[in-house]
Order: C-alpha cells, then sequence, then structure tokens
C-alpha cells in the first residue's frame, strides 16, 4: 500500500474499492509509530479512535449508506486548533492537560465529512515562532533532513503530511505559519482570506489577522479541503457570507492571459541564491504557459515585519492574559498564594518567545506608546492594504519566493530571535492586508531541501489563487519522500 | 462649588440572552456557574457573538438621553487581571481614538437643570466574587461567572450635579426612563450600580464606589462633601483616589487599592466586526421605542385633562402608565386614574409587590364605572378593590361576598335611622341644637351599613328628621 497518494488520490481508491479505509488507517499509524519518533510531529495520536472510526466507514461505504465524501481520510491537525475529547495543547505547559468541550468549526465540518482525525500535531508555542522549536514538547524536525527544522508555526502539520504520516493537515497562519511549513517541507499551505474560514475554536494568538489553512500535497488536495472547512460560520462574526464556491471545479483552467506582478521587494536583497534562482525559473515556466510577468514595487512591505510584530504582539498579550490557571491549566500547589502572586507563579510557566512576545504587546499597547507603535502599525497595515489594491488593478497574481532563505539546522537561529523574525519578510504581507496566498514546492536546492513559491491573489479570489497554483505544480518534477 | 459627576452601570435585563452569547441574561436565582457556556467563560477558542438586540436596546438609552448615535460603533478590550474576569479582559466601547461607542454629547433635563451626558457604551458585566465573611478578612474567595457577559450600558455624566438631591432625582427619572424603554429592571438587586465623582472648587476628584442603593448614593455624597469640606476648612488638600462606600458604617473608607494607576491597555476586539448604524437604523430604532414619559404625561394632561401632579406620578411609571392606558375609556378615564394613584398605588408600590398584583386592566375599569353609576361607594370601592389585588376576582363576586352593594333606597336607609335615634338619644339631641354634629350620625349608620349607605341620601333623610 502507498501512503505516498494524495487526499483526491485516497477518496477516489477507496470509492472504487481498491483499498480499505482500516487498511489505510492502520498502515498510516504504524507510518506513524516508526518515523514519529524522529520527526516528531505529533502531541496526540488517537490510534484506537481512528481504527474504530476506520472500521464504521467500511461498513458504511460495504453497506452502501452515504458516507461524507473525506472517506475517513486520516488528517492530522494543528494542537491549537479544539477537538472535543482530545487534548489541545498549543504545546505549552499551561495547556498541557486542557480537553476542549467542543470542536472547532472546522473540525466538525471534517468529521462530518468522515474525514478521520488521526492526531494532534506540533507548534511553536501558541503558534509563536517559524521553526517549531520553541514546542513545550520538543522541537519537531524537517522530513526531508531531521537535522533542520520544518519552518513554522505550523511545523508539525507541515512534517506530518510530507513524512506521509497522514493526507492532509489543518495549520494556522498569523504571519506564515502555514506556508514556512509548507515551503520548507515540500507540501502545499494555503493562508486563505482573512473571513474565509471560522476561527470558532482556534486558539487566538494575533485574531486580527489569523486564519486555518489547509496544509496537503497537492493544490487538488488543497482545494478540496477548502470547499469543505470554508464558509460562513455563525458562530464566529468575521467570516464573510455568501461564499458558495466550488474550488476544484475548473481548478486546471490553467493561466495563459493572466498578469502576474513580481514583488519586488521580495525579491531582490536578502534572498538565498538558490532560492531566487529558483524563483527565476518559476517565472519563466509560468511565461511558458502564456502568463504575463511583470515587476511591481510595494515599498510598504519594508515596514511589514516591524507592523506585524507590533500588532501580533499585541494582540498577543490580549488573548493570553486568561490563562491565569483558574479555570483551566495544570496542577501546582495553590496553597498560601494571594491571588497575584498565583497568577505571576502560574503565568511564569509560558516559553520564553511567548513572553517575550506578550511583554513587547503589553509595552506598544500602555499608555503613551498606543500611538507612537499600534497606531502606526496599524497605518503601516493599512499603506500595505492601499498599494495592493492598486497592485490587483494592473495584475491578477502576485509572486514571491515564500520564504527567502532555505531550511536551517535546528538550534541555529533560535538565540537571534530578531534575525528569526526577518525570516517572515514574504509571509506577513497577507496576513497584514488579509489576501490570500498560497505555497507551492517548486524545487529542492542542491543540499536536498525544499523551496516553495509563493502565489498571492486578491481577497476571495481563492479560485483563481487555486488555478495558478495549479498550473505551476504541473511544471515541476519533485523527488518522493524517502524517510 | 461643589462638582459631582456619576458613571452608572445599568444591565439590560430585560434581554433574552448575554452580550455576546446564548447564555440567559437574567442570571439571578441560579446556582452558581450554571448559567456559562464556552464563551462566556472564556474557554480557548471561543470567540463572542454580538447581541444585535443588545445594540439596540443601548441605542434607545442613547436616543432617550438626547446623545448623538455614531455612523459606526465598535468594541475594545480593556485590559486587566482580576478572577471575576474570565477572558482577563472586558469587552467595552472606548471613545479615546474617535467615538466608537453607542451614544455620546447627550443631555437631560432635571428640575430646570441641564445635565450633560458625555458617553454611553455598552458592554460586558463581569462575574460575582462571593467571600465568606468581609472582603476584608475572608480566607476564601468563591467566584460564580453566571453573571459574567451581562450585558450593560455604562453611561457617564459631565460633572454637572451641585447637590446630592441633584443626584437622586436623576437617578430616579433615569430608572423610571430604562424601564419605560422596557430594557431593564432597575429595582432588581445589582441592576443599576452607581460610582460618583466628587470634587469641591478646584481640589482633586474622588471616586466613590460600592454602592450599593440609590438612597445611599445620596448619603456617600453627603458625607464626602462634608468630608472634603471639613478638609479644605482646615487648609489640608483632597488627596485624588478611590474611595468605597462602608454601608455598616456609613462612611467613605481610602480603598488604597492601585486602581487609578491601572494602565488598561485598551485594544480594538477584532473578533467583533465594527457595526455599521447609519441613519436610516437609528430612524427605525426611534420608531420602535415607546412613548417617552415626557410624551406620555403631556398626553394625559391634554387629552383627560389629569392634574400635572397626577400625570406625573402616573406617566413616570411604566406598570401603572399601561394598566391605565389599558383599562380606561372616554368617560372613566379620570376615576382610573384616581383608583390608580390614590388607592393602588399605596397598595403595590415595589416590584415584587406589583408582580404579586392579580388585579386586571377589567378589573379597573369596571370598578371605575361602578363608581361612576352609584353602584358602589368610594369607600367600597376601596374594600373592592383590595380584594380584587388579593384573589383576582371578578368585581361582581366581590361585591357579593363582601356584601358591598350601594344601599340608596331611602326606605332602608330610614330604618336604619331610627335605629340610630334610639341607640343614639343624646347625640340626636345635641345634633338638633347643633347641626354640626349631624356627621357624627352620619358616621353611626354608615358603621352600620358597613359604607354602603349612600352619602347624600342618609344626610337628607336625617335632616329631615331632625328638622321634624
Amino acid at each position: 500500500m502507498n501512503l505516498g497518494i494524495s487526499a483526491t488520490e485516497f477518496v477516489s481508491q477507496v470509492r472504487e474499492g481498491a483499498i480499505s479505509v482500516e487498511e489505510f488507517v492502520a498502515k498510516t499509524l504504524e507510518r506513524i509509530e516508526k518515523v514519529d519518533g524522529k520527526i516528531h510531529a505529533f502531541i496526540t495520536v488517537d490510534s484506537q479512535n481512528a481504527l474504530e472510526k476506520a472500521k464504521a466507514i467500511d461498513k458504511k461505504i460495504k453497506s452502501k449508506e452515504k458516507t461524507g465524501i473525506c472517506f475517513g481520510m486520516p488528517v492530522s491537525i494543528k494542537d491549537n486548533i479544539c477537538t472535543a475529547g482530545l487534548k489541545t495543547t498549543c504545546a505549552s505547559k499551561m495547556l498541557e492537560n486542557f480537553v476542549a468541550p467542543y470542536d472547532a468549526t472546522v473540525t466538525s465540518r471534517l468529521k462530518s465529512e468522515d474525514a478521520i482525525i488521526i492526531g494532534k500535531v506540533n507548534l511553536d508555542e501558541f503558534a509563536m515562532g517559524s521553526t517549531t522549536e520553541h514546542s513545550n514538547f520538543g522541537p519537531t524536525r524537517n522530513p526531508w533532513n531531521t537535522d533542520y527544522v520544518p519552518g513554522g508555526s505550523s511545523g508539525g502539520s507541515g512534517a506530518s503530511v510530507a513524512a506521509l504520516e497522514c493526507l492532509a493537515s489543518l495549520g494556522s497562519d498569523t504571519g506564515g505559519s502555514v506556508r514556512s511549513p509548507a515551503s520548507f517541507c515540500s507540501v502545499v499551505g494555503l493562508k486563505p482570506t482573512y473571513g474565509m474560514i471560522s476561527r470558532y475554536g482556534l486558539v487566538s494568538y494575533a485574531n486580527s489577522i489569523e486564519q486555518i489553512g489547509p496544509i496537503a500535497k497537492t493544490v487538488e488536495d488543497v482545494a478540496f479541503l477548502l470547499n469543505i472547512i470554508s464558509g460562513h460560520d455563525v458562530h464566529d462574526n468575521t467570516t464573510a457570507k455568501n461564499q458558495n464556491i466550488d474550488y476544484v471545479k475548473d481548478l486546471k483552467s490553467g493561466i495563459s492571459g493572466k498578469k502576474i506582478g513580481i514583488i519586488s521587494q521580495m525579491t531582490g536583497d536578502g534572498v538565498d541564491k538558490e532560492v531566487a534562482s529558483a524563483t527565476n525559473t518559476a517565472i519563466s515556466k509560468l511565461q511558458d504557459l502564456g502568463a504575463q510577468c511583470v515587476s511591481i514595487s510595494l515599498d510598504a512591505v519594508e515596514h511589514s515585519i516591524a507592523a506585524y510584530y507590533t500588532i501580533a504582539a499585541a494582540e498577543a498579550s490580549s488573548n493570553l492574559s486568561r490563562y491565569d490557571n483558574l479555570r483551566y491549566g495544570f496542577d501546582f500547589g495553590t496553597e498560601g498564594y494571594e491571588f497575584k502572586a498565583f497568577i505571576s507563579k502560574a503565568r511564569s510557566n509560558f516559553g520564553p518567545e511567548v513572553i517575550r512576545r506578550m511583554l513587547l504587546g503589553a509595552f506598544v499597547l500602555s499608555a503613551g506608546y498606543y500611538g507612537k507603535y499600534y497606531l502606526k502599525a496599524q497605518k503601516v497595515r493599512a499603506m500595505i492594504k492601499a498599494q495592493l489594491d492598486e497592485a490587483f488593478k494592473k495584475v491578477d497574481y502576485l509572486i514571491s519566493p515564500t520564504m527567502p532563505i532555505l531550511p536551517f539546522k535546528v538550534g541555529e537561529k533560535i538565540d537571534d530571535p530578531l534575525k528569526l523574525y526577518l525570516t517572515d519578510i514574504n509571509t506577513v504581507t497577507a496576513n497584514l492586508s488579509g489576501i490570500p496566498a498560497i505555497s507551492v514546492p517548486f524545487a529542492m536546492s542542491s543540499s536536498g531541501l525544499p523551496i516553495g513559491i509563493q502565489l498571492f491573489a486578491d481577497s476571495f479570489k481563492e479560485k483563481e489563487l487555486l488555478q495558478a497554483a495549479y498550473s505551476l505544480q504541473e511544471t515541476t518534477n519533485l523527488p518522493e519522500m524517502t524517510l | 462649588m461643589t462638582r459631582i459627576g456619576l458613571e452608572i452601570h445599568c444591565q439590560l435585563t430585560k434581554l433574552a440572552s448575554k452580550l455576546f452569547c446564548s447564555c440567559k441574561a437574567e442570571y439571578r436565582n441560579t446556582t452558581p456557574n450554571s448559567n456559562i457556556c464556552p464563551v462566556c467563560v472564556g474557554i480557548p477558542g471561543s470567540l463572542p457573538l454580538l447581541n444585535k438586540k443588545a445594540v439596540e436596546k443601548a441605542a434607545m438609552i442613547s436616543l432617550a438621553l438626547g446623545c448623538t448615535i455614531p455612523e459606526k460603533i465598535g468594541f475594545f478590550r480593556k485590559n486587566y487581571f482580576y478572577p471575576d474576569l474570565p477572558k482577563n479582559f472586558q469587552i467595552t466601547q472606548y471613545n479615546a481614538y474617535g467615538p466608537t461607542s453607542i451614544g455620546s454629547d447627550g443631555k437631560i433635563e432635571i428640575e430646570g437643570k441641564t445635565i450633560r451626558i458625555r458617553r454611553i457604551q455598552l458592554e460586558e458585566d463581569p462575574g460575582r466574587l462571593v467571600y465568606e465573611g468581609t472582603s476584608e478578612k475572608t480566607m476564601i474567595t468563591l467566584v460564580d461567572y453566571n453573571r459574567a457577559g451581562t450585558p450593560l450600558v455604562e453611561i457617564v455624566t459631565e460633572p454637572d450635579f451641585e447637590t446630592p438631591k441633584q443626584v437622586r432625582v436623576f437617578l430616579n427619572v433615569l430608572a423610571d426612563l430604562v424601564e419605560n424603554i422596557g430594557v431593564a429592571d432597575p429595582y432588581l438587586e445589582g441592576a443599576m450600580r452607581v460610582d460618583g465623582n466628587i470634587s469641591e472648587g478646584d481640589g482633586n476628584r474622588v471616586e466613590i464606589k460600592n454602592v450599593g442603593s440609590f438612597r445611599d448614593v445620596e448619603k456617600a455624597l453627603h458625607f464626602e462633601i462634608t468630608r472634603q469640606q471639613s478638609l479644605v476648612e482646615r487648609g489640608i488638600t483632597v488627596l485624588a483616589e478611590t474611595r468605597h462606600w462602608d454601608e455598616a458604617r456609613r462612611i467613605t473608607v481610602s480603598s488604597r487599592s492601585k486602581e487609578d494607576e491601572q494602565d488598561y491597555r485598551y485594544l480594538p476586539e477584532a473578533d467583533i466586526p465594527i457595526v455599521l448604524i447609519g441613519n436610516n437604523s437609528v430612524e427605525q430604532i426611534k420608531t420602535q421605542m415607546p412613548e417617552s414619559i415626557v410624551a406620555r404625561r403631556e398626553r394625559y394632561i391634554k387629552k383627560y385633562g389629569m392634574p400635572a401632579q397626577v400625570a406625573d406620578v402616573l406617566s413616570s411609571d411604566r406598570f401603572y402608565s399601561d394598566l391605565f392606558d389599558k383599562s380606561h375609556n372616554e368617560k372613566n378615564a379620570k376615576e382610573v386614574s384616581n383608583i390608580i394613584t390614590t388607592d393602588l398605588m399605596g397598595v403595590a408600590d415595589t416590584r415584587e409587590k406589583k408582580l404579586e398584583l392579580k388585579i386586571t386592566p377589567k378589573h379597573v375599569s369596571e370598578l371605575a364605572d361602578a363608581i361612576m353609576e352609584n353602584k358602589l361607594t368610594r369607600n367600597s370601592g376601596k374594600s373592592a378593590l383590595h380584594e380584587m389585588v388579593k384573589s383576582g376576582k371578578s368585581l361582581a363576586d366581590v361585591m357579593t361576598s363582601l356584601d358591598l352593594g350601594h344601599v340608596s333606597d331611602a326606605g332602608s336607609i330610614e330604618k336604619i335611622i331610627d335605629e340610630v335615634f334610639k341607640e343614639e338619644e343624646k347625640a340626636v339631641a345635641e345634633a338638633k341644637q347643633n347641626p354640626d354634629t349631624i356627621n357624627y350620625l352620619v358616621g353611626k349608620v354608615m358603621r352600620k351599613t358597613k359604607g354602603k349607605a349612600d352619602p347624600t341620601t342618609t344626610l337628607e333623610i336625617l335632616r329631615k328628621k331632625l328638622a321634624g
């Protein structure tokens, strides 16, 4: 049995009766057992429940009962998305025993289409990071070379899909957290338009900019998942209404005659040589398919990292203040503490990166600094949006490398937060402006490390974005996972 | 000169659900921590869902207080750590970066004085801390989140009050007003909470918190004014601080907390999109608003010729004015208003008593008609009313069971007068000498007939007999 098939192929093979769900899920669990010790993508594996579900779905198929369109597809879910009955730890000591009393909307939508939640996957604590090293449960490693980071913060999602430990995964993207691991692990990752997917059940980090996004092996798979998880939700006031679009249909429409803008601020200085050359190849391949590529300058992008970290930290400081260990959390001797001492004792168990961002956030929101930092960051955000609106009057898509650099070694940059923050330069723009962006695996470096290409489209133009991503995917010929 | 400003927290108790979830807004008399859900206790991943009805009701209060309603309203997070606050921030409104709260710049006339309203904001109530013993000495503090997320409006006035009495009048008017709009029952425990800011001359501002009732607000203000004036007289500077009202000792006490130094790090609440209100919606809300107390008072005076005082009393009480509007007709309006304002209001003056009343508009209307048609004396009417209020029985039943029929035929009354004459020879003789003492005899007749004898007929026959 080939665990390397795509989610879409899995669905058709199960439908045709070529494979049984139980067998596939059992093999997947064996695979996790075998390789996850090296990768550490999973925080929780739900083996027994997965097998029981698989059996039940096989039975439904046999008796010709109506079956959900996932047909028992094993998926992993980032451990900051709530799953009733399974722990949702956010890779934090603060929530190490937290079991949500409800399913996130995306979780319940997947379940109702008969997807099987095979487990919960690792992340930087509360999704703060871009390497998955900041996890209270230890780092996740890149399946293409386990000395290297898988990207982050949805490193567990990217790695679990790349390592064939599941067919697809859901991550969350606050500043590139779906696209970074997609790029570093050579899988497809989409950050949808803000408001397209319900955030109900996603543990908030920076709630004005983050979205849940699918990670899978192919663009078709991502479109398939988007059909299931997108759309208005009564539990989330920020979801958009009237989204009845089939993203799978017309996926192969091509990009002939479309205009693509090459963002000069994301393709110039600071981009690794091999990454830059892969980007140029991607551009010429798209031109070969009939697209017209032009250079475009978005100078507000130069301030995007500063604006992003200001806004994200400000929101984080507020979103994370509820973790005071009063209503849920972990055990410690509470005897003898007065309220404030109790809270500071409990909250000293956050990891250093989370504490750094909460402090930064509290500072930029404090009296006298709000206008100087937070409001200024909001102005940059508005400027970026305005420049993008202008750009999309001229072009249909924008292009850049997803990450300006190749994956680096575990431990290499963790002591230099500022350097790490700067690696988000190409991804944060989509979050600040709300527009959709996708990372498509495009090449391998000479050292065998993945390179991803990022495509952007205007808000709610996911259908067109996926068409372009599909076209780009069809030009590639990438190696198979050998781990 | 004394300057007093108020901050009034008024819960929207008449709404079905909380401000951001579907738990009940009325949390009273529920088992602790049973009226809660993932949203109102801030379980990770939960999101607030704005109750649109609360926005409408808050807009009505804003309009009633003459406030401007902006095109768009938004919500902010007020960040501070406290155990009654499950998210460690409160979702509220904030105008420092432009007016986005539901109302601002209003005014209301109180006894000829204009009180300016600075702003009205819609926000969630925190949970409740329950102390074992007093808050100073307790070893155990319990938290009940049933109240967390209850919708309330905070009304902030400019420091336009000069006396505690003006404050009390204002609070009574405000309570009547929110009750009239049908958004709140201000007399429920904790439904309307008042903080006051007081300063003398150019002195520092002192905030008074924790005042439980309207009556105590007046007392706390009196105490605080006296305290500040005596400090000023002795040349001592009044400290800018927060003081708590100590209900037991009837004094204000420095709270020694660092509340004034708190930095709330306000931040826009991105989980609740900006709400577009616009002129159309405001006009629509206006059409849905009940008749204002002022308009109703005018109607009562103009249409029914009610004395101003009666119209005042009746129009400012939603319960009784509704009863009046439902029970009166063109002919008996005056009698109905009399029954309500002189008799019924005396019987039931509190919320609890009003709720217990078993009287219907039909009762009141029939009673008024019976009195006007001389079937009942006013005295008997009062007895009938008391009985109907208690039992809910019809007027006819009550009249039979209490034997309240009006005795007006001369024959029956004459018989009774003959009896009285036999029993009261001395009084009769006196009345013959001095006609002013005749009332004593009328009283005797009334007692014998349990108030049913028609007073006019009785007097006529008595006079005739005394003369003859």
